[in-house]
């Protein structure tokens, strides 16, 4: 069974923009996807539009079977939305948002309450459910929404940007959550800016550019096309010069920092063999990038720069 | 039958969601047009209508005590709807009901009920104050009681439009203040249109607070410059006009949706 199938999503705002150019995209049940994108490419909309925000142009929308044409109330029952934007009364108390969220989806006050207990310990924000909104920390104000989104129990999460600005910690336990309840079974779509977080959570990949989806695949053969990746060394001996290693190129950023390119046939002990050679010592290796990161810069790059040619092109024609 | 208690529950957590937000800031909504009349009591129906004599038949703390009432519910009805629903936009937890399944027409009727709810409940605040000027007694109790119902489902149907449209905080003060307290002022509250020369006679006719206030004053005193089943029956045309372009907007997605 298809979570979401979206099938030809096309959207042009008042003014002209056309936001989406012909989105097609399926995400299975039970999985953790993640559909990315620059700002601006096309996320937020397509997202709003299965969530009833904003209005499509064209296309057809799908979740679990369910037309949003035919029936978009049954629709709206599956999703759970974890916007990127705040999205509560700043005066309501935290226990009474949830609750309000639960009514809005039918559920009655004693069903609600037990669940918006559970979520609210389970999120860590029992001890604040008398406070008002407003008197929240930035993270607490996100895991609220999520707290909100979960109340009536979704089969499909749909979390936009749900870490953003929140520090490291807590992210982290945000992660944990998140894949507590897709291994319950809620199928989650994410979006993030965070391509470590999308790597280390999401099982299949959807990367939209300026409307369009450039790439749809798994996780793993997404990563698979990583032809090189970038480390940087840490080094014990400085070093006045860039140090030649055959068949690698290297950058020496400053007296004990060496930047160095590894492609996907070749291994990092050949790096260490080779200054171990010239009686380089390492102190430590840590990624340059992110690998999703290094993959994601490249396609959207790639595109960017086709788009360039073609201007080109165009003016050259005109002229 | 399951959708129908969905909706039930969804349109009861509205209307809960609005009372606990006027009740809550009690300052703003029920004290203020609380203390606004109590001082309409003393000055006009106490100090100048003292000199001022009869007025249908009835002295003038009397004549006031109705339109004081309905001036309160017309303007909290509209103004808790406007401020609410504009917050709500303002603030985008609108888009909370909006991704629920919760129909257009269960989101509309909770908040014109809450709005209903904070005029009848102002409209009765005023009534327990009045008691200290004067003595109340009820003419027609149906038509009191429907009158003042009709109008605040009324008005808290254009403040709901008005909300709609509304961009700003400006947007939301505008009408009130430009158009619904000089039709309120100039629709019968404090005097008699009898009073007025022909041709302000009949241009308060095409005043549509003046069958309100005229319609409750009957169902209070007897007395009418208006015939009030007339007006009962324009109200409910009025607010059927006005619930469906309400309704209409919102499936639209009006200031709502892009």
């Amino acid at each position: 069974m298809k979570a979401l199938s979206i099938q030809n999503l096309q959207k042009t705002y008042s003014n002209g923009f056309e936001a989406l150019k012909g989105v097609s995209l399926d995400v299975a049940e039970g999985d953790f996807f993640a559909l990315l994108g620059p700002n601006g490419a096309g996320k937020s909309t397509t997202l709003g539009i299965v969530c009833s925000l904003i209005r499509k142009t064209n296309g057809k929308v799908s979740i679990f079977g369910v037309d949003i044409d035919q029936d978009f109330a049954k629709a709206k029952q599956l999703i759970g939305v974890v916007p990127q934007e705040f999205n509560f009364g700043v005066f309501e108390k935290i226990e009474d948002i949830i609750l309000t969220s639960a009514g809005y989806q039918g559920l009655t006050l004693k069903q609600a309450r037990p669940r918006a207990e559970q979520l609210l310990h389970d999120l860590g924000l029992w001890d604040k459910r008398h406070a008002q909104a407003r008197m929240l920390s930035g993270g607490m104000k996100r895991r609220l929404m999520i707290a909100r989104a979960l109340v009536h129990q979704p089969k499909l999460l749909i979390l936009d940007e749900p870490t953003a600005g929140v520090d490291i910690e807590l992210r982290r336990s945000m992660w944990s959550f998140m894949q507590d309840i897709n291994r319950q079974g809620t199928t989650i779509i994410l979006t993030t800016h965070y391509l470590e977080e999308a790597e280390s959570l999401c099982r299949n990949i959807a990367i939209i550019d300026k409307g369009e989806i450039i790439k749809n695949t798994s996780m793993k053969a997404l990563l698979g096309e990583l032809t090189s990746e970038t480390f940087v060394l840490d080094l014990i001996t400085p070093l006045q010069e860039n140090p030649v290693l055959t068949g690698f190129t290297t950058r020496l950023i400053d007296a004990t920092t060496l930047e160095v390119e590894i492609k996907k046939e070749q291994s990092v002990s050949q790096v260490f063999a080779l200054l171990l050679q010239q009686s380089i010592e390492v102190l430590s290796l840590r990624n340059k990038a992110n690998r999703l990161e290094e993959l994601f810069v490249s396609l959207v790059d790639k595109t960017a720069a086709s788009d360039f040619k073609a201007e080109k092109t165009i003016n050259k024609v005109s002229v | 039958m399951n959708s129908i208690r969905i909706y039930w529950v969804a349109f009861t957590t509205i209307l809960i969601k609005e009372i606990r937000r006027f009740t809550r800031i009690w300052a703003q909504t029920l004290l203020p047009p609380a203390i606004t009349m109590a001082l309409y009591f003393v000055i006009f129906g106490n100090l100048i209508g003292s000199r001022i004599g009869e007025m249908g038949g009835f002295n003038y703390m009397q004549f006031i005590m109705p339109g004081l009432i309905m001036m309160s519910v017309i303007t909290n009805s509209y103004s808790n709807v406007t401020s609410s629903f504009f917050s709500s936009k303002f603030q985008k937890s609108i888009e909370e009901m909006l991704v629920a399944p919760v129909p257009s027409w269960v989101i509309l009727s909770g908040y014109i009920l809450g709005g209903v709810t904070r005029g009848l409940l102002v409209g009765l605040i005023v009534t327990v104050l009045a008691l200290f000027f004067t003595e109340l007694t009820v003419h027609n109790l149906f038509i009191t009681i429907t009158v003042v119902f009709l109008t605040a489902v009324l008005f808290a149907t254009g403040g709901f439009i008005n909300a709609l449209f509304a961009r700003s905080f400006d947007d939301v003060t505008i009408i009130p203040t430009f158009v619904l307290t000089p039709l309120t002022y100039l629709g019968g509250v404090f005097y008699s249109i009898h009073l007025l020369p022909e041709f302000w006679q009949k241009a308060s006719l095409f005043n549509p607070v003046l069958y309100m206030v005229n319609t409750f004053r009957y169902g209070i005193l007897g007395v009418s410059d208006i015939n009030p089943w007339a007006a009962l029956a324009a109200i409910c045309v009025f607010i059927v006009l006005l619930f469906g372009l309400a309704l209409w907007l919102l499936e639209k997605g009006k200031g709502l949706r892009q």
